[in-house]
């Protein structure tokens, strides 16, 4: 579980995090939405301690992760697995070599074991046949799923992405939701996902913050996200149309009200007509 | 005021280096690899340049020694001195602060940029110890091997310039070479090159390590590094001569 209280963070005179908490509960995943600029990798490198907050606490299971020494702050960083925006892959190190790094760091097995291991983690991404190449040999999407090998090689307790379907293809994209997803489930882990992909909000979104120029503007799940009231979100989540007739289709889903025809045409009645047939067709 | 700071951050950057590594074999396997890049890497220009060093340092002390009471064996003589003395220590390492300085900053400013080094501190290693350690000690063990291997190629270049041009013969030379010969003058060199060479890896490690910003700030980084490093070459050649000879 991982608690943040208050954070604050400014660049000069910029603020860029004002005063965010949250609660993030272990085995589910935790996102942090909002626009490009919004501040979500800020705040991000600020519960890794990446970035020293101006003011608040980051708490990994009731412990005050900010305030503490450097070699305290060394175990917890060891239960932390991270994907960056920009993947971060050492490319002096084959893909092999990357996702091993970890475990030859901080594990005493032998080459074989490990390569077990690191093929186990790559065929979870589907990343099957290339141990061998370099990160320059290797598209954006791929080199993304390298680096979610590399943070979960080691089974961390925590597990921090910064998009990882950016710059996906649609079904890649999918992959990689349900493979965190399970991941999560699986080991029990506190997983917090930086993203603007509204798939991966309706998927996974246990427990979603929406950040606006710095400031939390609303938090809830993705259940809850449909009904909200707040105009910034919903521009930007329902940012098209197509995506705004999924909201009212799935609207009539969670209120159970789209078997009936009479009460779906009073709660929708702008919107949801074009999306199943009129009731004098059947 | 900012060159106060810089120094701070840079004396920062040595004390943080100086914890226990994570895992040995890693540690072990990064100093190798360091080793061979710092070694390996430059020995082709360093062997290239004691030579012809050594050669035109025959022909132009033979050019200003016209008087025929100097015997031709101070010829060796001189060329040995300043080769020891000088060329091999500070020449050899202001071309390595260019060819080793820059590679250290720029490597380690790439990494910076690209996160790796933010990577690496999430999994909870101590990057100063990690990426500037291994390279410091390598420095520390390689430059001075290049530096003996420069100064030996160096006087066999001089002597190899002086029997082509008919300046000198091989047995003068021999001769000369072990006229009035000080050892204090080689520990004094390698004096030289242990110092440098710490300056050759330190101080490009700390541009690079520090790089904020995207690829512009990579070049400056390691031009800034390469510049710095040389004038803190020249400017402990001074001290060391002054306090040692
Ligand atoms: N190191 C830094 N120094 C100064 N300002 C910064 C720094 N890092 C980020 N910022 C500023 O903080 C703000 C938030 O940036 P951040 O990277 O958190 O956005 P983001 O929400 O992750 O956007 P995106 O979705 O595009 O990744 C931006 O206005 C950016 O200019
Ligand atoms: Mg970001």
């Amino acid at each position: 579980m991982i608690e943040i209280r208050n954070i604050r963070k400014s660049f000069g005179d910029k603020t860029v995090i004002d005063g965010v908490s949250a609660l993030m509960k272990p085995g589910q995943c935790n996102l942090i939405i909002g626009i490009s600029g919004s501040g979500k990798t800020v705040l991000m490198k600020c519960m890794v301690g990446l970035f020293q907050p101006d003011s608040g606490e980051v708490l990994y299971d009731g412990k005050d992760f900010t305030n503490m020494k450097s070699d305290e702050k060394t175990d917890v960083r060891k239960e932390i697995g991270m994907l960056f925006q920009g993947s971060a892959l050492f490319d002096s190190l084959t893909v092999e070599q990357n996702v091993m790094f970890p475990l030859n760091m901080f594990t005493n097995n032998s080459y074989r074991t490990n390569l077990k291991r690191v093929n186990e983690v790559l065929a979870k991404v589907n990343l099957q046949d290339t141990n061998k190449k370099f990160p320059a040999e290797l598209s954006g999407g791929m080199k993304k799923r390298v680096g979610i090998a590399r943070a979960i090689v080691l089974n961390p307790k925590y597990l921090f992405c910064d998009e990882p379907n950016s710059g996906l293809d649609p079904q890649t994209s999918m992959v990689i939701d349900r493979l965190i997803r399970d991941i999560t489930e699986e080991y029990q882990i506190t997983t917090v996902v930086n993203t603007h992909d509204m798939n991966s909000v309706m998927e996974n979104g246990d427990y979603i913050i929406y950040m606006y120029e710095g400031r939390k503007e609303w938090e809830g799940n993705r259940k809850e996200i449909i009904f909200s009231k707040s105009q910034r979100l919903n521009d930007f989540i329902f940012a098209s149309e197509f995506l705004k007739d999924a909201k009212d289709m799935r609207m009539l889903e969670e209120t159970g009200k789209i078997a009936n025809e009479r009460d779906m045409t009073q709660l929708t009645d702008q919107d949801a007509p074009t999306l199943v047939p009129p009731p004098d067709e059947e | 005021m900012k060159i106060i700071g810089e120094i701070g951050q840079y004396l920062l950057m040595i004390k943080g280096m100086l914890s226990r590594p994570e895992s040995m074999k890693m540690y072990w396997k990064e100093f190798i690899h360091q080793c061979s890049d710092i070694g390996i890497g430059s020995l082709g220009i360093v062997m290239i340049i004691s030579i012809f060093m050594g050669a035109v340092s025959t022909v132009q002390t033979a050019y200003q020694l016209v008087s025929p009471l100097i015997p031709k064996s101070s010829i060796a003589q001189i060329v040995r001195d300043t080769v020891i003395l000088e060329f091999a220590p500070t020449l050899i390492c202001i071309v390595l602060a260019g060819v080793v300085g820059s590679k250290i900053a720029s490597e380690l400013g790439n990494m910076r940029v690209s996160e790796q080094i933010d990577a690496l501190e999430i999994m909870g290693i101590n990057t100063k110890t990690y990426l500037v350690l291994p390279k410091i000690l390598a420095a520390l063990l390689v430059i001075p091997m290049l530096v003996v291997i420069a100064a030996v190629l160096g006087i066999w270049g001089g002597r190899l310039a002086g029997s082509m041009a008919d300046i000198i013969s091989n047995s003068t030379f021999d001769k000369g070479l072990l006229e009035g010969f000080l050892p204090y003058n080689v520990f004094f060199a390698l004096v030289k090159a242990y110092t440098f060479a710490f300056l050759i890896s330190s101080v490009p490690a700390y541009f690079g390590y520090y790089v904020q910003g995207g690829s512009l700030e990579i070049g400056r980084a390691s031009t800034k590094a390469v510049v710095t490093s040389c004038i803190l070459i020249l400017f402990a050649d001074y001290i060391l001569a002054a306090l040692l000879l």
